[in-house]
């Protein structure tokens, strides 16, 4: 894992806790499956360092967004699942829509920038 | 949510541990369904996992209460250091111990008598008004504060609009006697107003209180305390309404008062209206002080202006009766203080001995602190060096201190359980004596009490041995010869300040013993050995002319003095030291009629019957004793004591002249003898007395026999009363007790203080000594290579000895000097509990100060004759 690469895999801050709640909205899931599903999703842009992954998911629990349970992994194996709460689903929403304000907002600050950048390329 | 989570940490950990496994599993089932060989996809799983402890450590720091979490190592840390050196825990702990349980057993006491508020409605409105005479011998003794006359009492309530309401109370007590031959018992009782329950808020327990028409001369309402109703009348509540005998007179229960109400002390046993039983000729005068006035302030109205009300009245009747004594002045004072006015001043002394002792005592253990932060330098000097800052560093040695002062907090409130327990039951007439116990507050009181000495005994060491001067202990070199001189002068400088108050406390302790002794050896004025005393009371009921009371009392003295092993029995009113008796003012027929407004001549009386003087050995100075033939009609004989006469008689013969005495049958008196002076009580002085014949056969006044025995008294107690019984077996005795015993008791509290204040001089001085003792040890093993070299190059023994002694020494006797000078200031605070002893007493200051000096040369001693016996060879090569 280059150093390069591992810059570019880099998330905005707060954004992990709103990707974490989106890949529940499809169903329950273990440490790994949102860890793949994240990177899979962003065409392995991304890349989930279980460092922040565990503490985010704890935090999560913590602030009522995720609920937990031991159940069996499409392995077989013994593996914590988590569940998009109520409150959960809620936040997504509030995040999703902020995060799109912030989209466009960036949009509008570098769009000729952005432009031009695209020009040249 | 948070503490929740600090909480289960530890379990969080072992589910992320567990969630790891997990991860790397799947990762590397991934890997081998890539097609990677096992070890393989097992390195790259956990390549992609990156460190599981970074992970782990991550949640748990997010889990975690920084601040908790520190305290909590500091904590186990300070615990751990602790337990290793149990000797001096254990040591610092028992000082702390005692020191606090002394602290919070005298806090709990003092709480109870001067802090907490009377159970009445509204108590901080409530005072108690008394006469108050102006002339500098009736303040001799502190500002007097004079019960009142009853009618004083009437006209002030009549007149005067400042307070809501006033109401009265006077001493008194019964003979209650039972209907079906039940034993008689004297009880203690107390005349209230009508007004004074609704004045002080108290509700009866059962039925009501008095109310305005049976407060008159001849009322018969009663009211029992709880104490009796549930001891004589099994709390059958069918007793209100129903009649009790008291003095062989029918009374009729009204209500019972609730179990709390014990005011103004919890031996009284029945309430009567204050005007009950009451002669109405005293209820006219004006110079019968008997009365205590309870008032409540208007909200609107200062205490001040109620009060100047109060005094108008008062100086308009001392205008109108100017030779008689009726006060100019009135005086208030608050019915706390009023309650707690005896012991006031010895809780004050206790107070500061104790916190003297708790200085001591923290003064102790910091310098304790300050041996142990010395050989801890090292470790302190690399912790820092590694980077901890100051103030951790300063926060775990406090942890320790805190440690040493909570736990020496839990056993000291243990310890002030059993300790408030002896104090309240030992220590006499302490008011609201049922009602001291440890509570919350009190509890709160030790917390606050520990947490200050262990800042007071951790912050200086902790300080000290963090400064920067610390650090240098890591560049110096092992065989530095001096020991660290600004520690040494911090633990001089303490031990000093710690003799100072160990002198203080000494010197303090030592006047009061000396009083005491003093007290002690204080002659009565007459034989107190081998004598027993009871009282009795006739009651007009059976005893209502004077012939049968004499036939009465002559018949019982007869039968007493038959007694084995009896060599002679007095009768009288009053003993020497029982007390005040009663006193009354005369005038000398012979002698010109005073000026106005100068007082009358004031004079105690007492009752004495023919044998009296002979069998209690007071001498007879003049003239003759009382005769049997002194009764009756030819009783109007008085016999004057040598105080009176050298008082009122200067330089005269007293012999037949005549005394009249306007209070008590406004009779004249002839003067048939002079008799030598006894105390009334002892540590005041004598008073003029005057005694007149028993046989009178009045039975307004209280009898007090006195039977002088061949051995122990208390054994002829038994018999004596199975005479009187036989004679009245419905006749009540009280205070069964030899005259020792009835001495003693009003010595009791100055024994009580002076060995009180001893035992905490004496603890202190042991903590002081053992705190030099320890100081000098340390600086002895400090130099010890600086002694070696020294007697390497020639330096004799009993040189070295002196070194090592003086060093110690110098701030012994600095400690006693500034000890001495402050005890000079701080004991005129006792002046007004001595007795026949000077606040600068010299006796006192020398032994203390050779008392202190021998302890101190002792605790240095061990350690200089240890450093004198040092092998020189051995001392270099330690290091």
């Amino acid at each position: 894992m280059s150093k390069k690469h591992q810059s570019d895999g880099e998330m905005l801050k707060g954004t992990l806790d709103m990707m974490i709640l989106r890949t529940l909205v499809t169903g329950d899931a273990h440490g790994h499956t949102i860890a793949k599903v994240i990177e899979r999703m962003s065409e392995n842009v991304l890349e989930v360092e279980q460092g922040s992954l565990y503490p985010a998911l704890h935090r999560l629990e913590d602030r009522g967004w995720v609920t937990s349970y031991w159940g069996a992994s499409e392995n077989n194996r013994k593996a914590k699942f988590y569940r998009l709460a109520a409150a959960g689903r809620k936040q997504l929403v509030r995040e999703t829509s902020r995060w799109r304000q912030m989209i466009r907002a960036i949009g509008l600050v570098m769009g000729e920038e952005a432009m031009a950048d695209g020009g040249t390329e | 949510m948070s503490w929740l989570r600090f909480f289960r940490r530890g379990r969080a950990d072992a589910e992320l541990q567990e969630e790891i496994e997990g991860f790397l599993a799947e990762e590397t089932s991934d890997n081998i369904a890539r097609g990677m060989r096992p070890e393989e996809a097992l390195r790259h799983a956990r390549i992609k996992l990156g460190n599981p402890r970074g992970v782990r450590e991550t949640l748990w720091r997010q889990n975690t209460i920084s601040m908790v979490d520190t305290i909590g190592r500091d904590l186990r840390y300070a615990t751990r250091t602790l337990t290793r050196t149990p000797g001096f825990s254990l040591i610092a702990i028992s000082v702390m111990a005692l020191c606090i349980g002394a602290t919070t057993s005298l806090f709990t006491v003092v709480r109870s008598v001067q802090l907490r508020p009377l159970p009445f409605r509204d108590p901080g409105r409530l005072v108690m008004v008394y006469e108050h005479f102006r002339d500098a011998s009736s303040n001799q003794e502190g500002f007097n504060y004079n019960p009142v006359a009853p009618a004083d009492f009437f006209d002030w309530r009549a007149q005067t609009h400042g307070f809501e309401d006033m109401a009265v109370w006077r001493y008194w007590h019964f003979n209650l006697t039972g209907e079906r031959g039940e034993l008689p018992e004297d009880v203690s009782a107390r005349g209230g107003s009508w007004n004074l329950f609704p004045l002080l808020g108290v509700h009866a327990a059962i039925g009501r209180t008095f109310n305005e028409s049976e407060d008159r001369l001849d009322g018969t309402a009663v009211m029992l305390t709880w104490n009796l109703f549930e001891r004589r009348f099994g709390g059958n509540a069918s007793i209100v309404g129903s009649q009790i005998h008291l003095d062989g007179k029918p009374y009729t229960v009204v209500g019972v008062l609730p179990q709390w109400f014990t005011y103004p002390d919890a031996k009284v046993q029945v309430w009567v209206p204050y005007l009950s039983g009451l002669p109405a000729a005293v209820v006219q005068h004006h110079d019968f002080h008997f009365s205590r006035v309870v008032a409540r302030l208007r909200p609107d109205v200062s205490l001040a202006s109620a009060l100047a009300q109060v005094e108008a009245v008062q100086y308009r009747l001392h205008s109108q009766y100017l030779n008689a004594p009726v006060a100019e002045d009135v005086a208030a004072r608050t019915i706390n203080d009023d309650l707690a006015r005896n012991v006031k001043k010895p809780l004050l002394i206790l107070m500061c001995a104790v916190a003297c002792m708790l200085l001591i005592g923290c003064l102790n253990v910091a310098n304790l602190l300050v041996a142990r932060g010395a050989a801890r330098q090292k470790e302190m000097a690399i912790r820092g060096a590694l980077g901890a800052q100051r103030l951790t560093l300063i926060r775990a040695q406090m942890m320790e201190s805190l440690l040493i002062c909570f736990a020496g907090g839990a056993g000291g409130v243990l310890l002030s359980l059993s300790a408030t327990r002896w104090l309240t039951s030992t220590w006499k007439n302490l008011p609201s004596a049922a009602d001291i116990h440890v509570d919350g507050v009190v509890l709160g009181f030790a917390c606050a009490v520990a947490f200050s000495a262990a800042l007071l005994a951790g912050l200086l060491p902790a300080i000290s041995s963090t400064g920067k001067a610390a650090f240098a202990s890591l560049q110096a070199s092992s065989r530095t010869v001096s020991g660290n001189l600004s520690r040494s002068a911090i633990r001089k400088t303490l031990l000093t300040v710690e003799i100072a108050a160990t002198v203080v406390l000494l010197i303090g302790a030592g006047l009061l013993l000396r009083s005491f002794v003093r007290l002690r050896s204080a002659d009565v004025g007459c034989v107190t050995e081998n004598v027993l005393t009871m009282n009795y009371s006739l009651t007009a009921q059976k005893y209502g002319s004077p012939e049968k009371a004499n036939a009465f009392n002559e018949s019982l003295l007869e039968k007493l003095r038959a007694l084995p092993g009896v060599r002679g029995v007095a009768l009288g009113s009053t003993l020497p030291g029982e007390g005040y008796g009663g006193d009354d003012v005369f005038t000398i027929k012979e002698h010109p009629a005073p000026k106005p407004g100068a007082w009358l001549p004031d004079a105690l009386t007492r009752w004495a019957d023919p044998g009296y003087f002979s069998v209690l050995q007071i001498p007879l100075l003049k003239g003759r004793f009382f005769t049997s033939d002194d009764r009756l009609d030819q009783s109007k004989k008085v016999i004057i004591s040598r105080q009176l006469a050298r008082q009122y008689f200067p330089g005269e013969d007293p012999m037949g002249k005549t005394i009249h005495v306007p209070a008590y049958k406004d009779s004249d008196y002839e003067i048939v003898g002079v008799v030598g002076d006894t105390l009334f009580q002892v540590g005041v002085p004598v008073m003029a007395t005057m005694y007149f014949p028993m046989l009178v056969g009045d039975i307004d006044n209280g009898k007090s026999l006195a039977i002088r025995t061949d051995a122990d008294p208390l054994a002829t107690s038994i018999p004596v009363q199975k005479q009187i019984a036989s004679l009245d077996p419905e006749l009540p005795v009280s205070d069964v007790q030899t005259m020792q015993q009835a001495i003693g008791d009003s010595l009791g509290n100055a024994r009580f203080s002076a060995s009180l204040v001893l035992t905490f001089a004496v603890l202190s001085l042991l903590l002081a000594s053992v705190g030099l003792y320890g100081v000098l040890s340390y600086l002895m093993t400090q130099r010890t290579t600086e002694l070696g070299v020294r007697m390497a190059l020639g330096a004799q023994r009993d040189h070295v000895l002196r070194l090592i002694l003086f060093d110690g020494l110098r701030p012994a006797i600095i400690g006693l000097a500034l000890g001495s000078a402050a005890s000079a200031g701080i004991t005129q605070l006792i002046r007004s509990m001595l007795y026949d002893t000077r606040p600068l007493d010299p006796a006192v200051y020398a032994v203390v100060t050779l008392t202190l000096l021998m302890v101190a040369t002792l605790a240095c001693m061990i350690p200089a004759w240890r450093a004198s016996r040092l092998d020189p060879m051995q001392a270099l090569r330690a290091e």
